[in-house]
This record gives C-alpha cells, structure tokens and sequence, in this order.
C-alpha cells in the first residue's frame, strides 16, 4: 500500500494531550502516526501499483475512465449551481460536495444496480451515479417536500438529516438481503462525526452479529461542522472495525480509482457472504459544512490550499492526459455539457411549484387517522372561508 | 367457533404464533425474545417452533433493534419487535420518532414501515426504576403513529394480528399487570376495527374512560359505585391514536358527565387531550368538567409508594363524586 505523506497537513493537537503527555497510550501514537491508505493514483495523477487493489480496477477501460471523469464534473459542476441557487435565494440551504467527489464517485460507480444505497444528505455524486436526476436532490432543500424520490426507483433511499440514522436502516435492510437468500449487498455513508453517534456503532454491532451484507462508507472530510476528527475520535476511524470483528480500511478518498476499488472489493466481500466492511474514505470538505456555516472561523486558508493540491478531478485529468486516453475534444465537449446540466438545474428549480397546500395532510399514515381527517376538513372550511369573502 | 379461555400474555403469544405462520414475511424481533422468551414469557416457544431467522434474539441495543427494522420493513418484512420495558424505550425514541413515523411522508407514501413496536408498560408489578412507566401520551404527540393498548385477553389477540396487518407503524403498549389476567379469546371471531372504543360495561350516570390496564380498574369502580346506587358507564377506548371520539361523544351525551383515568401522569397526558376535545364537542351536554385521574407530575416512585401514585378504586371513585356533585 502507498503511503500519503503527512508533511502537508496541518499539525492538530487534541485538548486533552498536554494532560494525558507522558502516559501516552498506544491509541493515541496511533492516531498521531498517518496510517496507510489505498491510493492507485497519486495527487499528481501517476498511477502506482497495488498488490492487493488493482486487480479491482484492472480491466477498465478508457472510456470508463472519460466516464468517471465526466461524473466529477458534472456533479461538481451541479454542486456549484446549487451552491448559486442558495445564495441567489432559491434554496434554503444546500449541502456541498466539494472536494469528494472522488469519494462518491468511486463508490457509487462500484455499486451494482440490485445494490442499494442508504445516503445522509450531502451525497449528491452517489445519486448521480444511481440514476436519481439531480433536480429530484432540490426539492427538499427548496422546501417543497422532505424527500423528492422513491427510494425503490434506484434504491436509492431518502437523504437523512439525523445524523447515523440510517447505518442502522442499512444494516437492517442488509439482514433482510441476507435473509432472501439474495446476492445484493447494502451500502451506507455516513461522516466521520456521525461514528460517534451510537446508532453507528450499533449498526456495527448488529452487522457483524448477523453477518449482514453491508458496506459502511465512512467519507471523513475532517470535520464535523467547526470540530475536528480528533473531537471524533483517538484513534483512526477505520480501526474501529477492528473492535467489532470485521475488516476497516482506509482509502484515500480523493483518487477516484482506489475509491471505485477498495469499494468493489468491500461490496464483493459482501455478496460472498463475508460479511460487513468498513471502508474510511480519507477526504476533505473544501466548502462549508452547509451554506449557513462559515469555516473562516474554525480553519485556515493554508489546510485547504494543501487539499486543493490533492484536488480529485485535477488528478485523474492529468493522468488521462498522460495515458493520452482523453484529447481536448473531450474535455471542451464535457464543458459544454456541463453548462447545460448548471442552465437545467437553475431552469428545474426556478420552474419548481410549491406543493399543494393540503399536501401538509398527505401520507401521514399509510391506513388514514381519523384526526388527520378531521384537521383536514378543518383546513378546508377554514380555507373555504376565503373563498366565501372573495365571492361576497 | 374455537374459543379458549387464556391470560393476556399468552394471547399475544397466540397471537405472534398465528402471524408467523400466516406470513413468512413476519419476524419476532427483541432482546431474549428467542431461547428465554422474554422476560415476561409473552414470545415463549416462538424460537422453538419458527426458528432464529424468525424470531431473532438481538445484541442489547433499543435503537439498533428499532433502526433494523425499519431496514427490514424496507426490504419487505413486518417486524414485530419488543422493548424489553417502557423505561427502556427511550434509547430507541430518536429511531421510532424521527425515522419509523415519517418515512412514509417523506417518501410520498412509496414507502411503507409495517413495524410493530411492543412495550410492556405501566405499573402495580412492584418493580424497580424505569419498569414501570406509560409513556403513550410522548408517542400519541408523533403524527406518523398509531398507538393501542388492550385491556384483555381478546383484544390483546385480536389487535395485535390488526397491528401486524397494518401498514402503519404501531407502538402496542402492553398492561403488565394484566398479562395473567385470564379471559376468553375466540380466534376465529371477526374482531372491530383495531382503533375503535368500546363499551365495557354500560350505565346512565357518568361515563369512565379508560385504556388498558386502568379499564378492569374502572370496572371494579363501576361495580363498587353501583352497590352506592350509582350507575356508571365504563369505555375501553382501546386506542390512543388516533383516538375513538365519536364514541365518547355518544357516551358522554346519554350520561352527562365524564371522568378519564389512565396511568400516565395527567399533565399533558390523553385525558387532557381527551377532556378538550369532549369539552368543544359537548360543551352544551356536559353537567359537570370533565375530570381526569392519573399518575403525579413525578417521577414514578418507589415500589413502596406505587398504590399512592396509581389511580385506585377510592381514587377513582373520588373523581366520580365530585363529577356527581355538580
């Protein structure tokens, strides 16, 4: 396995080290030595050799390379129009992607269509690569409904806004995958704050219990809103496997290929009946956490400016070039592209209606309650009232 | 017509029997549900017989027990699981409120969650802390529930095949102190609607309502007050939410007078909710407020202390003469 350096990112010291300094524990030499990570592309966009990983991406093609290329992109391009949207007042609030791209890409591509797919709220590159059209991703954040899809159209389930919730839903889903005898492996994301929440390490605990077919896909962008990982955790996230009796490994999550390969891996594991795998994406939230948060004040340009050169699509673009496996045709063609998804999306969103008013009283429940019944024919009369003064 | 004369936790597990042989798609889910069967016995012999891919011991954890079977609904199961004890829901609170109850809205109703949450509740068994709390009215409040509680041995089969059929996720509270309560259950009847009150023993002077463990309390009231001539109408209302108002309102229309007991602290609790809505439904019918009886804005207390803080026959019985004396 290749080794990242170290030397770009800023030290970090959690509070309670001076205290603890001298009674070092083993945890914590291990939390401050960088472990290893998958990597097959390096920043600069060479291809490096691994024993163990390559095999998962060895056949693939240059026009499968051009299309993890263009999912970037495109989805990066969509993120920013988003961004736009909720700055221009479109949106209420949008959850950026930036710079995780290859985290999401990587893995969605890995994902096989009978898979299915449990989100938190900012995997908008995995909806991409699940066949869910971008504009559906909107709806919630315009506040025009909660959800905006059906989850079974791509198995792809609703966004979850609290926080570890569906690591559970997963591995649950995964158990009953496993119960139908089926083949079909589960994958859920989740953030490097959410592993301290316990519903995440429950959900490991059930997964490895009943052996269920699930992939937990840790993206650890580095924080958690304004707190660091080392507020999260003392040791490296994809050791906490360990504890729970199945494999964790950490990837680097801004190369794109060992992404789609460790995650291929992890998601065969599962359809062989072996098992839950940890899978830490080692990534970076170049933006805020949401368009309401403000990173100037808990980070410093420098930390970001040392991602920026780890960049995921500025990588593999370097080494299509190198590979001559895309010409400027291509690139100038996904441009073009990539203006029409961004000219869409604002089209899609401005085009947008609010939802019926009594959509308040819809699906509330599955059989009907005969309070919501009630309340809605209260809203009616009341709205019915208007009417009455209009026409008077 | 097959009818057998059984106790309360035993229909359930009657019940639990005949839905795991109706529906494959239906699992027993909880902590020691499987070789012990449970702590009260009530999944007793389900192992046994449907196997442990059917009736699933699980690690110690409420929200994991109740966030895998939301999974599970979503892949086509009907879990049926159990909270070992009311106190203990809590860590599960955060799954069933903000997750189970609202993802069929959230999906446009593309999603159902079939889920059945089990919680044996309420006091009078002189346990310790947290085993013997009524938490109803904190899941009554969530748009997206269904809450019912039997007082009976029929009813407790009866709704709980109804609970398991329903595409609604439903919290079933289960009276503790009544699962050795023995009373008739007949299992090819066809039952009521699950979310329909009933009358349990029917008079003309003041109407007691009441849901599971306190509706056999009220009857002893009823029967205690009728030695003093006084004739009193006792409603099971069998459902928490949504809430069978229409037959309250029939009740409290021929009797006048209405007096709700439930164990759960008053204070925001359902006879508040119950004591508004007949109030405006009412107002012109009613010769006196509507009274309620219930447990203190407390902590539960000690087992010592527990006979203080249930409503009891004097209690009740309190209520009804201040109700008479208006």
């Amino acid at each position: 396995m290749t080794v990242e350096s170290t030397a770009a990112r800023k030290p970090r010291r959690s509070a309670g080290t001076k205290s603890t300094a001298g009674k070092t524990t083993s945890a914590r030499k291990t939390a401050s030595a960088e472990p290893e990570l998958v990597q097959l592309l390096t920043p600069e966009g060479k291809r490096v050799k691994n024993a163990e990983f390559d095999k998962y991406v060895a056949g693939i093609t240059p026009e499968e390379l051009r299309g993890l290329y263009r999912d970037m992109v495109l989805t990066r391009r969509f993120d920013a129009e988003a961004t736009a949207l909720q700055r221009q007042g479109e949106l209420g609030l949008w959850a950026s992607l930036l710079g995780q791209e290859a985290a999401q890409i990587g893995s969605g591509r890995a994902t096989r269509e009978d898979d299915y797919v449990f989100p938190t709220y900012r995997e908008h590159g995995v909806a991409w690569c699940r066949g869910v059209d971008p504009t559906n991703l909107l709806g919630m954040f315009r506040g025009v409904n909660n959800g905006g899809w059906d989850p079974n159209s791509n198995n792809f389930q609703l966004y979850t806004i609290v926080i570890g919730s569906q690591t559970l839903h997963a591995t649950g889903y995964a158990m009953g995958v496993a119960k139908d005898g089926a083949d079909s492996a589960v994958i859920a994301y989740f953030g490097d704050g959410a592993s301290s929440q316990g519903d995440v390490a429950e959900s490991f605990t059930f997964s490895a219990v009943y052996n269920a077919p699930v992939v937990f896909f840790c993206q650890n962008n580095q924080w958690a809103i304004s707190e660091p990982t080392e507020k999260q955790t003392r040791v490296p996230l994809y050791q906490r496997a360990q504890g729970y009796g199945f494999p964790g490994v950490r990837v680097d999550g801004n190369d794109v290929l060992a992404c789609l390969a460790v995650t291929k891996w992890a998601l065969e594991r599962a359809r062989n009946g072996e098992g839950p795998t940890l899978v830490e994406a080692f990534t970076y939230r170049m933006g805020a956490h949401t368009t309401s948060d403000d990173p100037t004040r808990y980070r410093g340009d420098e930390e970001r400016q040392s991602w920026e050169a780890k960049d995921p699509i500025l990588r593999l673009r370097a080494y299509l070039e190198s590979a001559n496996h895309a010409d400027e045709g291509f690139f100038a063609e996904l441009e073009t592209e990539s203006e029409a998804l961004g000219k869409r999306v604002r089209e899609a969103v401005r085009a947008m209606p609010d939802p019926d008013r009594f959509a308040i009283f819809e699906n509330v429940y599955a059989d009907g309650h005969a309070l919501v019944d009630e309340e809605r024919a209260q809203f009616a009369a009341y709205q019915a009232s208007f009417a009455d003064v209009e026409g008077a | 017509m097959a009818a057998e004369k059984m106790a309360l936790a035993k229909a359930i597990n009657e019940s639990l029997r005949r839905a795991l042989e109706t529906d494959p798609k239906v699992l027993v889910m909880g902590e020691d549900v499987g070789k012990l069967g449970g702590v009260f016995r009530v999944t007793d012999g389900l192992q046994k017989d449907f196997g442990e891919s059917r009736v699933i011991d699980t690690p110690l954890a409420e929200s994991g027990i109740v966030g895998t079977a939301i999974g599970l609904a979503l892949r086509g199961y009907r879990p049926v699981v159990e909270i070992q004890f009311d106190g203990f829901v809590f860590p599960a609170y955060d799954q069933i409120v903000t997750q189970l109850a609202k993802m069929h809205a959230r999906s446009l109703g593309k999603v159902k969650l079939p889920v059945v949450v089990r919680i044996p509740y309420g006091g009078g068994i002189g346990a310790v802390e947290h085993h013997s709390e009524s938490p109803e009215s904190l899941f009554a409040h969530v748009a997206g529930l269904k809450i019912v509680s039997p007082s009976n041995a029929s009813d407790a089969y009866w709704m709980m095949q109804q609970a398991i059929q329903s595409d609604d996720p439903v919290i079933f509270f289960e009276p503790k102190r009544r699962y050795w309560d023995k009373g008739e259950v007949v299992t090819d009847a066809i039952p009521g609607p699950l979310h329909k009150a009933q009358v349990a023993r029917e008079g003309r002077d003041l109407t007691l309502a009441a849901y599971g463990p306190m509706v056999k309390t009220c009857l002893e009231v009823a029967a205690a007050a009728a030695e003093e001539g006084r004739d009193l109408e006792v409603l099971d209302l069998r459902s928490v939410s949504p809430l069978d108002f229409d037959t309250i309102q029939t009740s409290v229309e021929k009797t006048r007078r209405l007096v709700v007991v439930h164990e759960a602290p008053v204070f925001f609790g359902s006879g508040a909710e119950i004591a508004a809505r007949i109030t405006e439904r009412c107002f012109y019918h009613l010769e006196a407020p509507v009274l309620r009886v219930g447990g203190y804005h407390a902590p539960y207390p000690p087992a010592r202390l527990e006979e203080e803080y249930l409503p009891g026959l004097d209690r009740v019985l309190d209520a009804v003469d201040r109700a008479l004396a208006y």
